[in-house]
């Protein structure tokens, strides 16, 4: 018992005697040894073993290395990539000089729904910062985050705004400048679905705010959404996808996109080819930001977490928001990038719609007024 | 140890693995690749039809893979050192690059030897015993096959999902799965378990049980007979079913996406950085990633073609 015990010891870990380099003719590698030799038994397959193995821990290991004191997760909704790149740089350098510590933040985006479905099913997130403030309410309302969430910060816990826009191709060939002229026949209309979109819920209640405002009656507006929608050809699932059908598919005429969005994508991308139409009115859009409680209570980063959000809040801050196409909440700030951004009516999710909790319930919940919409 | 004239030649997993959807549980012996051709030749002679029939099917077939599969390889490539050499490689030496890389390699490296694992026993179980429910075995392994990748992802997070099945203890204990590299490691493994089992089951079934049966006839214990008389017999084709399973397992979407959490420089792998990076309006970056993804599957074509050489010249290496 004992002797066969041994041998199938040995067949598993092979001799043991190993200089540490490898000798392609007395010892060669595994791979090696398949394509070029014709080895005489078993032993390759146990050689094979024997180095993955090392291999695999020391991968593992590298893996496992983390330089900062802290590291934050912030979880975000899928236009914030480029803003939270640049926010993140900011705060870690601001944060080493005041504290000493050094903080690495990772960043996970993805359409705003799914990113707080992700929270809600164990995402370690200390901060999220989406779209919309009915999807942190989503993850409220699970325990993970105090129901007050929304208070604690200033400004409804939204450091910076931006609207929605249309873009165009270049020339404008449709004539699009206001709501009115979307619901016109042969006019193709490119917006997430809303259903997924927190961009798109956007988009969907400011063209109903419009209509409401225009026409005067909720009626009217069911109308007028409905017609627009008739034009969309394609819902894509986030703002990105939306950008990039439009862009560099090339399908639709006018695409309904965040102002940051679509700031971003003239910068970044086509300066010759679209251009930005910006309605007489529109709906004034809150990302807002929260810290993950329960997350951040057991991680033990509470503190540091708070000094991030509270970061935007300063001026170099709202400088970041602003630079990166974001409407910033700083009155000197803002006047400083005036010329960025245009000038528009705007009305606010409280005005028309009694907030967002609302809002989702009677046009975006199943059988609401978008399914019956879409429907017909 | 026996001559090798005793037996028929091992069938070539290749052509296995590709009439394994007709697979049963006794499937016959091949016979001889010239001894199928002869009466095919003589029924439907296929040198008699008229030349331009043949030039006009040999010209589709070209022009279809060249459509469908050269052309947006070269794109792929193309587009990858479109702004030159040096922007090409500090795509690939971005820390999230590399930590994609990483990440990949890792979860290929420690699914694809888990499946090795996992895949030999169930081909071992399948093709040399006979026990009640063999059927429903190998119809559970084809699953991951017939099961879209999303749901395959959305089952885990059912199961390890904060609110899933096994969510509350797991959070309680503070172990985490979903959103890290165990649940992509998890999601991999189910989405590619069937390459290494499926492309075995044939070859294993053919070579029967008689080398095993004289090994221990002549006193060699079980694990013996395994590392010394399967293993070597079977070992052409365990590396065919390990590149299939490798080659999904770096390539996979679908399922890691929904486990993954995309944290960037920590979970996100190469596939999903290439659709990240190109949403980025980066596109550079993610072609120089996709032209990786592509390289490593064309290195794993290169060795499937020489393995399939040596097999197809009969140089199958044999113990003696």
């Amino acid at each position: 018992m004992r002797r066969r015990r041994h041998r199938i010891l040995v067949l598993w870990l092979g001799k043991t005697t190993r200089s540490g380099f490898i000798d392609l003719k007395r010892d060669p590698p595994l791979v090696w040894s398949l394509l070029v030799t014709t080895p005489s038994s078993g032993r390759v397959w146990i050689e094979m073993v024997h180095r993955i193995l090392p291999f695999l821990a020391g991968l593992l290991w590298a893996s496992s290395v983390v330089a900062a004191d802290f590291t934050l997760l912030n979880v975000s909704y899928d236009p914030t990539r480029e803003l939270y790149a640049d926010f993140n740089k900011a705060f870690a350098a601001a944060y080493q000089k005041e504290t000493g510590k050094r903080v690495a933040i990772k960043q996970s985006h993805g359409g705003s729904g799914s990113q707080a479905r992700g929270v809600i099913d164990g995402l370690q997130a200390d901060i999220v910062t989406l779209a919309l403030a009915y999807d942190i309410d989503a993850i409220a309302a699970r325990g993970l985050i105090a129901a007050d969430w929304q208070k604690r910060l200033p400004l409804n816990a939204s450091p910076y705004t931006s609207t929605i826009v249309f873009v165009v191709r270049k020339g404008n060939p449709k004539g699009i400048k206001d709501w009115d002229d979307l619901i016109r026949p042969g006019v193709r209309v490119i917006t997430p679905n809303p259903k997924t979109s927190g961009g798109a819920r956007w988009n969907y209640l400011a063209a109903w705010g419009y209509a409401e405002r225009k026409f005067g009656s909720a009626e009217q507006a069911k109308r007028f959404v409905g017609e627009l929608f008739r034009n969309v050809p394609v819902l894509d699932t986030g703002a990105r996808g939306s950008s990039m059908t439009f862009v560099e598919r090339g399908v639709g005429d006018v695409l309904l996109a965040w102002e940051n969005e679509a700031l971003l994508a003239q910068r970044e991308y086509v300066k010759d080819r679209l251009e930005i139409v910006v309605p007489p009115l529109s709906i004034l859009a809150e990302p807002p930001v929260a810290l993950v409680d329960r997350v951040a209570d057991k991680k033990g980063t509470r503190a540091v977490a708070e000094a991030y959000l509270n970061y935007w809040y300063t001026r170099r801050g709202q400088e970041i928001a602003a630079r990166n196409f974001y409407r910033p909440r700083d009155t000197e700030v803002a006047r400083q990038y005036e010329k960025s951004f245009a000038r528009v009516e705007l009305f606010t999710i409280d005005d028309g719609f009694g907030g967002w909790t609302q809002a989702q319930k009677v046009h975006f919940s199943e059988g609401g007024i978008f399914d019956q919409i879409y429907k017909n | 140890m026996s001559t090798p004239s005793s037996f028929a030649a091992p069938a070539n997993p290749m052509r296995a693995y590709a009439s394994m959807a007709d697979m049963t549980a006794s499937a016959p012996a091949h016979p001889e690749p010239s001894d199928r051709a002869r009466p095919l030749a003589r029924s439907i002679d296929l040198r008699s039809e008229p030349g331009p029939v043949r030039f006009i099917i040999i010209v589709l077939a070209v022009s279809f893979l060249t459509i469908f599969v050269v052309l947006p390889l070269l794109v792929v490539f193309a587009s990858a050192v479109s702004s030159g050499i040096g922007p090409y490689f500090a795509a690939l030496a971005e820390p999230e690059a590399i930590s994609a890389i990483k990440l990949t390699l890792l979860v290929a490296a420690i699914s694809v030897s888990l499946n090795l694992v996992f895949g030999v026993l169930a081909a071992w179980a399948i093709a040399k015993f006979d026990f009640r429910g063999k059927t429903f075995l190998i119809t559970l392994i084809d699953l991951p096959f017939s099961v879209s990748p999303v749901i395959s992802g959305l089952v885990f997070v059912l199961l390890f999902g904060a609110q899933g099945y096994w969510g509350a203890w797991l959070q309680a204990h503070d172990i985490h799965v979903l959103f890290a590299l165990p649940g992509i490691v998890l999601a991999t493994i189910f989405v590619t378990f069937p390459f290494v089992a499926r492309s075995l089951i044939p070859l294993m079934q053919e070579q029967g049980t008689h080398e095993e049966e004289a090994a221990i006839s002549l006193g060699s214990s079980g694990l013996q007979t395994f590392f010394r008389v399967t293993l070597p017999n079977i070992k052409w084709g365990l590396l065919y079913g390990v590149l299939l399973c490798n080659a999904r397992a770096m390539g996979e979407f679908g399922a890691v996406s929904v486990v993954s959490g995309h944290i960037r420089g920590e979970t996100n792998t190469m596939p999903l950085l290439v659709e990240i990076l190109y949403n980025e309006y980066q596109f550079v970056a993610s072609f120089a990633i996709a032209s990786l993804l592509a390289m490593l599957a064309l290195i794993t074509l290169i060795v499937k073609i020489v393995l399939e050489r040596r097999l197809d010249e009969g140089q199958i290496p044999r113990d003696h």
